[in-house]
């Protein structure tokens, strides 16, 4: 038994990226995640309109948070507000009493704007404002409304990067990439080549999810279903090119399926699928405006369930364009390298013969 | 056109992979390169056909569309049938569908692989596999074909048919370039480039290598190793020495071409020493 210890234990000194994995990873986690992993809501973006709109606005405080004060606009406006995604609280003010008005889609800001109301309602009472609370979206403030539209981003995150990544590296390790290399194949020729596999399969996958979630649990699609196809597609080029960047820093399945973990777990925890990125630590909540599925999670969320229209989830769409860009570009830029290695320091010579 | 390498030299870093090698490599011609592990040969085909680019020194090839490789590894798809691997290679240099079906229908049958046509690459024999590569590399009748060690691992019987087919393609004008740690194969080659640690120790003909050999050398028999020069060949022993006075009992007998490669091997020691 122990010459078989001894062995591991050797292969593993020589396998660094793992051990840095084993050593280093848990404590990079614990640290990240801690601050991450809050269920807590310190800032409610809050809308009050209505005649009593100054009133109400200077009565309201921590966690909510007024972003805009305007008498002379109604419940419709604080609708649309809630829509857009600009504000998680409308508060209309009127005759007879408030209106709050509460983005469903957002269950922990809703949990804890109702605390903090039903502090705030006696002496919102006093001042004659009588309070009814109405959930927008997701009334019974169901989670499966809410994990649904995630997940299915989080299973494209798996197919895109994970599969993707082994699928390239598999050509590695079979030798078969080195022929590719020798074919009058473009690098773009043949990552378009490998994916569009992928992007069948995962296209198919997202269909699925989002059928059985409406089937099973009742989670409406109430947008339009091209914002939600042009958003799935950026962020299907996003993982796809995440996959291809990972197999171009893998020798073999098992370094691609480590890296792919490292990029699959943040956004498991820290895209806003389970904690919302508001009440995250600002050092970390950084990690979550570069992951792909924060801005699909804002796009299926706010297609499925609110009915956003395309204008206002433009910020997510054109930041997952600019990811797909930046990522596709560096998958290419590193595949070719694998496919057409640049010319070396010295005084060499190819000479193509006709 | 003849293809190949000029004094080309490769590194990896500050490793010397390949020093000043030079390889021509004419159509209708079998050239080989020769070596032990880690003698440089997979290094200087990769350097031909463009996959290293090298530090120093001159490599002359067809474009890339005209190109036939086999690696040293698998060199087909396990998971594709073997008329599949044909189809893909001819599809992704593009060939018209008719010259394509003729070619591959041809090829199957030099490679006795009509039977297998429907079978996945994985579930071939080991001598089926490198057919296959050879076939993939020849489909698309590239003008260049670089074969890193075809036969290794194969058994005698597919040896030959790979041969065969080296030979039919250089016969029909390709230009080959094949790389082997077998001597014997080597010996059919045209051109030998003889590498050992990166470095060419003898270049040319089989003939031109075999009169080059520097000392004399001899034969004997005994249960123990005569000199530290010496090597088995059968039941005998060959002694090698650097001068013309061979020890006592050791007769003096004419190389063959693996008596040259190993000598060349024995005198580039001789020398470093």
């Amino acid at each position: 038994m122990w010459a078989m210890v001894a062995k591991e234990f050797r292969q593993l000194r020589r396998d660094r990226r793992t051990l840095v994995m084993m050593l280093v990873l848990p404590v990079l986690l614990l640290v990240v995640f801690g601050y991450a992993a809050n269920f807590e809501v310190h800032d409610i973006s809050t809308v009050v309109v209505g005649p009593d709109a100054g009133t109400m606005a200077s009565s309201l405080h921590a966690p909510l948070h007024v972003v805009s004060v305007d008498p002379s606009r109604s419940e419709s406006f604080a609708t649309s507000e809630l829509r857009h995604g600009t504000a998680v609280v409308g508060v209309v003010t009127g005759p007879g009493g408030a209106l709050v008005l509460m983005d469903g889609s957002q269950l922990f800001s809703v949990q804890t704007a109702e605390a903090a109301l039903a502090k705030l309602a006696p002496s919102a009472g006093a001042g004659g404002h009588a309070m009814q609370v109405r959930i927008l979206f997701n009334p019974s403030l169901k989670t499966s409304w809410v994990m649904v539209p995630g997940l299915a981003g989080l299973i494209l995150v798996f197919i895109g990067t994970m599969i993707t990544s082994l699928g390239v590296v598999r050509e590695r390790q079979a030798g078969t990439l080195e022929q590719l290399a020798v074919m009058p194949l473009r690098a773009f020729q043949v990552i378009a080549g490998k994916i569009a596999l992928y992007l069948a399969v995962a296209a198919c996958d997202l269909t699925l999810v989002v059928l059985v979630g409406m089937g099973l649990f009742g989670v409406p699609f109430v947008g339009n279903v091209g914002t939600f196809l042009l958003g799935a597609a950026l962020f299907l080029l996003v993982t796809l090119g995440m996959g291809v960047l990972v197999s171009t820093l893998s020798q073999n399945q098992g370094q691609a399926i480590q890296l792919a973990f490292l990029l699959i777990l943040p956004q498991v925890l820290l895209s806003g699928l389970i904690f919302p990125v508001s009440s995250m630590a600002v050092g970390v909540r950084w990690i979550s405006y570069i992951l792909p599925l924060t801005y699909f999670i804002d796009i299926s969320r706010g297609v499925m369930l609110k009915g956003a229209p395309i204008g206002s989830l433009l910020e997510p769409i054109v930041l997952l364009a600019v990811l797909a860009v930046v990522v596709l570009g560096l998958a290419i830029v590193r595949f070719r390298r694998d496919l057409a290695p640049s010319p070396a320091k010295g005084h060499s010579d190819q000479r193509v013969a006709a | 056109m003849t293809f190949g390498l000029d004094a080309v030299t490769v590194r990896y870093g500050r490793q010397t992979a390949l020093d000043a090698v030079s390889l021509a490599v004419e159509p209708g011609r079998v050239s080989a390169v020769v070596g032990g592990d880690g003698a440089g040969k997979s290094t200087a085909l990769a350097a031909l056909v463009g996959l290293i680019n090298p530090a120093d020194g001159l490599v002359r090839r067809p474009a890339k569309t005209e190109i036939g490789y086999v690696p040293a590894t698998a060199g087909h798809y396990g998971d594709l049938t073997v008329e599949e691997n044909l189809l893909f290679t001819a599809q992704a240099f593009r060939m018209a569908p008719g010259e394509r079906d003729a070619r591959m229908n041809m090829l199957l049958e030099q490679t006795g692989l009509q039977g297998a046509r429907r079978r996945l690459g994985g579930q071939l024999s080991g001598g089926m596999q490198r057919k296959l590569a050879v076939a993939m590399a020849l489909v698309h009748n590239p003008k260049l074909l670089v074969l890193d060690e075809p036969t290794t691992g194969v058994d005698p019987l597919s040896r030959v048919d790979l041969w065969r087919l080296i030979s039919q393609a250089a016969a029909g004008g390709v230009a080959v370039a094949v790389a082997t740690t077998y001597v014997n194969e080597a010996a059919r080659a045209t051109t030998i480039a003889l590498l050992s640690s990166g470095r060419a120790l003898a270049a040319g003909s089989p003939d031109a290598i075999l009169t080059s050999i520097p000392g004399t050398l001899g034969a004997t028999t005994g249960p123990s190793r005569p000199t530290d020069r010496s090597w088995r060949r059968g039941a005998m022993w060959r002694v090698w020495v650097p001068n013309e006075t061979l020890p006592d009992g050791v007769e003096g007998v004419s190389a063959d071409f693996e008596d040259a490669v190993v000598v060349a091997e024995l005198a580039a020691a001789e020398v470093s020493r």
